[in-house]
């Protein structure tokens, strides 16, 4: 996912010369996830470059840029860092449009490793994405393989507004269906591994169906929709999964039709419990599909503490979780 | 508004290091004031009459291992031999952590290596009651301060010894009895902090006072300038230590430091004095240290003190330097090493001799392996004794709201 990531970069920065990318050792290093490999050496340290170590500055200067016209996507090094930038994210760029009534805009992307799964404690694990579906203005998105991470990240920064672009940091080196003590498996010999080299979006707004089925819907996004999936092979029961892909805007079409076909519903996200995504998307499906439910909607979350890091497997929602809450969903 | 189409087109300035992998370092240009060189100006020197101890470097530790100049003479040999002894502690205790990391013992680690002097010499000029509020790279004040390596390596291995029941990331150490505050993790959040700590003790009519520490590359953050803007306000009874060992992971302290000359003198723009000390040299560490320690007790006020060093190891066990400085730079680094520059002190004023030094070094690493037994006779991240997930839901609260019951019991605790 990291080649892909990289390669949304160049394809973008290539096609467009308003796009630059800044961040903490993005520049010459190529960041420290290697996302950024190689863009200064192709594109010059004007086009991407290093910056301090301030959220704010980065995601302010950033902002700068973009009403310039120019169409930054920048990275913050972990999603636990964003909090210094938040106020710039929140009260700036969301609403800049808004504000100026499309006199001045923010075509700008804040790339940020987000989830866990690497033991890295409470700041370098936190999923924070309700912190940016909760504020009008935002795009989120957040891919759960290379070929979506390539297609969404181009769509981004074609967008005319600011989009949060959360990158599961576990699944950058493969996809990892919460069996923590199994070998890794790179993306290749997976099929969403496979990404074309070609310049190509995936759209802003529309789910994907990982997985067709009658039992249930489980609904999910980034890591949790590999966890998912391997509980339901486990399990043996006929779920639908579906992968949002991007929270706002939320494809809600491809939502209601599946749990109108199933009559159940299960989210799953790795974030915690309390006014969690899931928390809005247990209301659109209860609103819009009340008459054809019959179990109530069950979420499968992080626990409503800080991610502790000895406790990694007791704190992540893994395939045990999921499977317990696709029993009681079909048991109900 | 005039049309401006005449002129020139502007260019953005992105600063670089002067060397990158496969070129040769070279430091000339780095001016290294000779020791002994800078003055020492009395405690309650005007801020506005010192601006130039921002600029130099102070420094007591010659070439010869002489100690000279006005800021000289702050330690006994006694109190030097410790010193050094908590140096050859620290560097030992790295090694054996960064071994049981590689062996996967744990997840993660960061070694201090050519930075002992700044942490450890800074503990000896505190008291009891005063508080650090540390980042990564300060376990040297643990050290000092005499906390059981065994605790510290408990802490490392996440395992069921750990005061923290394994919340944390290793070396995100805490121990509010030896002055060292609870680690973040987030940066430069815990250096306002410190300001709003000493604040509370000068309220009080206490007399214990706060040590801030930030990197090079955090005085960036907004909170580093917040500090400075509060510490500087209300004159807190604070230091506010920058530890500038020039690289922030794979960025050079240039794309932190700007223009502004040196870290020191971002002090200035706020009144605060500004001090800029040999970082491996551990009596001008100890020296500038108790200078500004002194200044904060009689309530004369912050003062910033830049410790010019050099993290001659990667930035953590995830990093690797080779991809962007040359390998040969840390040898190169014109300071030399803490360790060696004190022994080599202690040698030649007839307190220490090489043989005294190898017995040493067999007595630490024999302290160490002992206290690694004992740790992992404990546990490791991975296995023997590890904090029940039970634990988990504790201390997010006094009290345990209902919520976080009812998920304990869904987790079946």
């Amino acid at each position: 996912m990291i080649e892909a990531i990289q390669n949304a970069h160049d394809l973008a920065m290539g096609a467009d010369e308003r796009v630059v990318v800044m961040g903490q050792d993005v520049g010459y290093f190529g960041g420290v996830f290697r996302c950024t490999a190689g863009l200064q050496k192709k594109y010059g340290k004007t086009r991407c470059f290093d910056a301090p170590i301030s959220e704010l500055g980065i995601v302010g200067t950033a902002i700068g840029m973009a009403a310039y016209g120019l169409r930054p996507c920048v990275e913050i090094q972990f999603a636990d860092y964003m909090y210094p930038g938040y106020d710039q994210i929140v009260s700036e760029a969301a609403r800049l449009r808004y504000r100026s009534a499309g006199e001045f805009t923010c075509p700008l992307v804040i790339r940020m490793p987000t989830g866990g799964g690497i033991y890295g404690a409470q700041t370098h694990s936190q999923s924070p994405e309700a912190l940016f579906t909760h504020v009008a203005g935002l795009k989120t998105v957040i891919p759960s393989n290379p070929a979506d991470a390539k297609g969404l990240l181009l769509a981004a920064i074609e967008d005319p507004d600011p989009v949060i672009f959360l990158e599961p940091k576990r699944l950058y080196n493969g996809p990892f269906d919460g069996h923590h003590d199994r070998p890794v498996v790179p993306w290749k010999k997976h099929e969403a591994g496979e990404v074309s080299p070609d310049y190509y979006t995936v759209p802003l707004g529309k789910a994907a169906t990982r997985r067709e089925g009658s039992d249930l819907t489980i609904l999910s996004y980034g890591t949790m929709v590999h966890v998912a999936l391997a509980a339901v092979e486990e399990l043996g029961v006929d779920a639908e999964v579906i992968d949002l892909r991007t929270l706002i805007p939320l494809d809600k079409p491809a939502i209601v039709e599946s749990v109108r076909k199933t009559g159940r519903c299960l989210i799953v996200h790795e974030a915690t419990l309390t006014s969690g995504y899931g928390a809005e998307l247990a209301a659109v499906v209860q609103r819009e599909c009340f008459y054809h439910l019959e179990a109530p909607i069950e979420r499968v979350a992080g626990w409503d503490t800080p991610y502790p890091h000895a406790g990694e497997w007791d704190y992540f929602p893994g395939p045990n979780r999921v499977a317990a809450a696709i029993k009681a969903v079909m048991e109900a | 508004m005039t049309e401006a189409n005449d002129r020139l087109p502007l260019s953005l300035t992105v600063p670089e290091p002067d060397v990158r992998p496969g070129g040769q370092p070279d430091f000339s240009h780095v001016r290294i004031p000779q020791a002994g060189e800078i003055r020492r100006p009395a405690i309650d020197e005007d801020p506005e009459n010192m601006r130039d101890l921002a600029f130099g470097i102070i420094r007591v530790l010659d070439r010869d291992g002489n100690a000279v100049g006005p800021w000289a003479g702050s330690l006994s040999p006694e109190e030097l031999r410790d010193g050094l002894r908590h140096m050859m502690t620290l560097r030992a205790y790295d090694a054996r952590m960064l071994v049981a990391q590689r062996q996967g013992k744990t997840s993660f680690y960061m070694q201090h290596l050519g930075e002992e002097a700044v942490s450890c010499a800074f503990q000896r000029v505190l008291n009891k009651g005063d508080m650090n509020f540390p980042t990564y790279r300060q376990a040297g004040l643990l050290v000092a301060a005499g906390y059981p390596l065994v605790k510290m390596m408990c802490q490392v291995y996440s395992n069921d010894g750990d005061s923290a029941r394994g919340r944390q990331l290793p070396v995100f150490y805490s121990s509010k009895e030896n002055g060292f505050f609870s680690i973040s993790g987030n940066l430069a959040t815990q250096y306002v902090q410190a300001v709003g700590w000493a604040m509370a003790s000068a309220i009080m009519r206490d007399t214990k006072i706060a040590a801030a520490w930030i990197g090079d590359g955090s005085t960036a953050e907004s909170d580093f300038h917040a500090a400075l803007v509060f510490a500087s306000t209300y004159k807190a009874p604070v230091v506010l230590n920058i530890v500038n060992n020039q690289w922030a992971i794979s960025t050079f302290q240039g794309i932190a430091r700007g223009g502004s000359g040196t870290f020191a003198a971002r002090g200035h723009g706020f009144g605060i004095p500004a001090l800029r000390v040999d970082g491996n040299d551990y009596l001008a560490v100890h020296a500038a240290g108790a200078w500004a320690a002194e200044r904060a007790r009689r309530n004369l006020g912050p003062t910033v003190v830049e410790y010019v060093t050099y993290r001659a190891a990667g930035h953590s066990t995830s990093d690797d330097p080779s991809g962007y400085r040359p390998k040969q730079e840390s040898e190169a680094w014109p300071l030399g090493d803490p360790i060696l520059r004190l022994k080599g002190y202690l040698i030649a004023i007839g307190e220490w001799s090489e043989e005294r030094h190898v017995q040493a070094e067999a007595e630490i690493a024999d302290t160490v392996v002992r206290a690694q037994k004992e740790a992992e006779a404990i546990g490791t991240l991975q296995s023997g004794r590890r904090p029940s997930p039970k634990d988990m839901f504790e201390d997010v609260y006094a009290e345990m709201p209902p919520h976080l019951v009812e998920q304990r019991q869904q987790a079946g605790y």
